[in-house]
């Protein structure tokens, strides 16, 4: 091997380690490279009336309570979880007028947690275990410093928030390794999926309905897609006079 | 003295009494701690920890609980090393990653200290068979 060959050899040898070093560290970041979702207030849409053809789908209650490993308990009173279905007329009982559309009456309507910007369980929590975070207006869970105490599952006027009285892990059959189950003695509701913001992903809910009736976004940008609907829709929320001010909008 | 006979089987049982913890954990082997088993020592990229073995050893449970509180309270989610490597602050994802083996690993100091850390009743060992039943990964 002559002079020229051993540099031209060295140049190869010092690409194929910088290739190499390179790949291991892309791959150690992956995930965290991913850009997060942000917001300064993340809100909710949803269209009932795609909702209303698909009967008996429950793709978006599946996706939700498959990746934050929600037990499925049949038994009345002690069920958690994150978003379900509710007939229109208990869900909202407020609006009801009379003579209405007998098809929209018993309507399932998706509910979840609302993100109120003016939570009542956030204000009767005694260990700040839930709190509604000042960059995004979601109300967060520590699940933490959760003492089960349950004073907020009797302040939130929409019954978004289950206890768990059995050990949650009796009841799933698999579990996902990305979130944590929780254990009994906890309360547990809806994060808008902040774990997933943080990756860069939308809400498992919104991106698995197959009719695209859940809309995720930040309302306050005037150009976002909620917005847009919230502009060209007539909306309702639920039990507007608390004073709660939901952040789930319903297109009926 | 004609109790001295009496006295004498009360200080025995007494001392037997007394040593129980020694002489039961000396004849059970729990006394002898096993090395905590590092699973990940000669894999590159895995082969040094988010901080010296040192620190490590002595502050583990305060550096899980600071991680704890800056993801779940501050939302922030990537820890910077001292010499500048980059970690998602995750127990079963990050920690388990590099000492897969929690039995091997943080359950031999454990038990040998009589800690029981329940962590474990929420976050999920990906060694769990109910884990590993999960078809694919969301
Ligand atoms: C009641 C259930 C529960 C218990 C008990 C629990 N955690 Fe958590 N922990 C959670 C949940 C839920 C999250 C939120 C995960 C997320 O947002 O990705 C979390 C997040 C964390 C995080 C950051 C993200 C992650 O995935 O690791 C750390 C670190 C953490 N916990 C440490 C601990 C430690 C240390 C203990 C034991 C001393 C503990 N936790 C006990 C439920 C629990
Ligand atoms: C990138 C791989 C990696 C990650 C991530 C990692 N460790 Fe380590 N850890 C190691 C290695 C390698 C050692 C041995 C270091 C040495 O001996 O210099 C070690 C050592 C330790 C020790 C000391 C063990 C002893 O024998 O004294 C403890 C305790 C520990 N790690 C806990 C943790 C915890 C808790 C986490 C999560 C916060 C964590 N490690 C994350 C690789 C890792
Ligand atoms: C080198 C031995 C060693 C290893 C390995 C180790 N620990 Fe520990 N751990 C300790 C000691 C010592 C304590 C403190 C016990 C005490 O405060 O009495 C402790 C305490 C803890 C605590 C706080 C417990 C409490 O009740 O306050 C947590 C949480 C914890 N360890 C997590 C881990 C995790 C997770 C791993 C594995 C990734 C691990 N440890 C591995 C030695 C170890």
């Amino acid at each position: 091997m002559d002079r020229r060959d051993f540099i031209k050899y060295c140049g190869i040898a010092t690409v194929g380690l910088a290739v190499g070093k390179a790949g291991r560290i892309l791959a150690a970041d992956k995930l965290l490279e991913e850009s997060p979702l942000t917001a300064s207030r993340w809100a909710m849409v949803f269209d009932l009336r795609k909702c209303l053809h698909k009967d008996g789908c429950t793709k978006c209650i599946d996706a939700c309570h498959t990746v934050h490993n929600v037990p499925k308990i049949d038994i009345p009173g002690d069920e958690v979880k994150w978003i379900w279905k509710e007939p229109f007329d208990h869900a909202f009982e407020e609006q009801q007028n009379e003579h209405l559309p007998e098809e929209l009456l018993h309507a399932p309507s998706l509910v979840l947690c609302n993100h109120c910007d003016n939570p009542p369980c956030v204000r009767v929590c005694p260990t700040q275990a839930t709190w509604k975070r000042a960059s995004d207006g979601i109300v967060m869970m520590d699940w933490h410093r959760c003492i089960g105490c349950r004073y907020c599952i009797v302040g939130c006027p929409y019954g978004s928030r289950s206890f768990n009285w059995h050990d949650p892990r009796k009841y799933l059959t698999t579990i996902q390794p990305d979130f944590p189950t929780r254990t009994k003695g906890v309360v547990e509701k809806c994060t808008f999926c902040s774990e997933r913001l943080d990756r860069g992903l939308l809400p498992a809910c919104v991106v698995d309905c197959p009719e695209k009736a859940l809309t995720f976004g930040d309302l306050q940008d005037v150009h976002s897609e909620v917005r847009e609907l919230l502009a060209s829709n007539f909306t309702i929320r639920r039990k507007p006079s608390l004073g709660t001010q939901p952040q789930v909008y319903y297109i009926v | 003295m004609r109790d001295r006979g009496r006295i004498l089987i009360g200080l025995l049982i007494f001392l037997i009494l007394m040593t129980f913890p020694v002489w039961y954990n000396a004849l059970n082997g729990v006394s002898v701690m096993q090395e905590p088993e590092l699973a990940t020592k000669n894999v590159p990229g895995k082969d040094k920890c988010v901080n010296t073995a040192e620190y490590m050893r002595q502050n583990h449970m305060n550096l899980l609980n600071q991680w704890r509180d800056t993801v779940v309270r501050q939302d922030v989610r990537v820890y910077t090393t001292v010499d500048g490597r980059k970690f998602n602050m995750s127990l079963t994802n990050t920690c388990l990653d590099c000492h897969p083996n929690r039995e091997n690993f943080c359950n031999r100091c454990h038990n040998y200290l009589a800690v029981n850390p329940y962590c474990w009743d929420c976050h999920v060992d990906p060694q769990d068979p109910k884990v590993l039943a999960a078809k694919e990964p969301r």
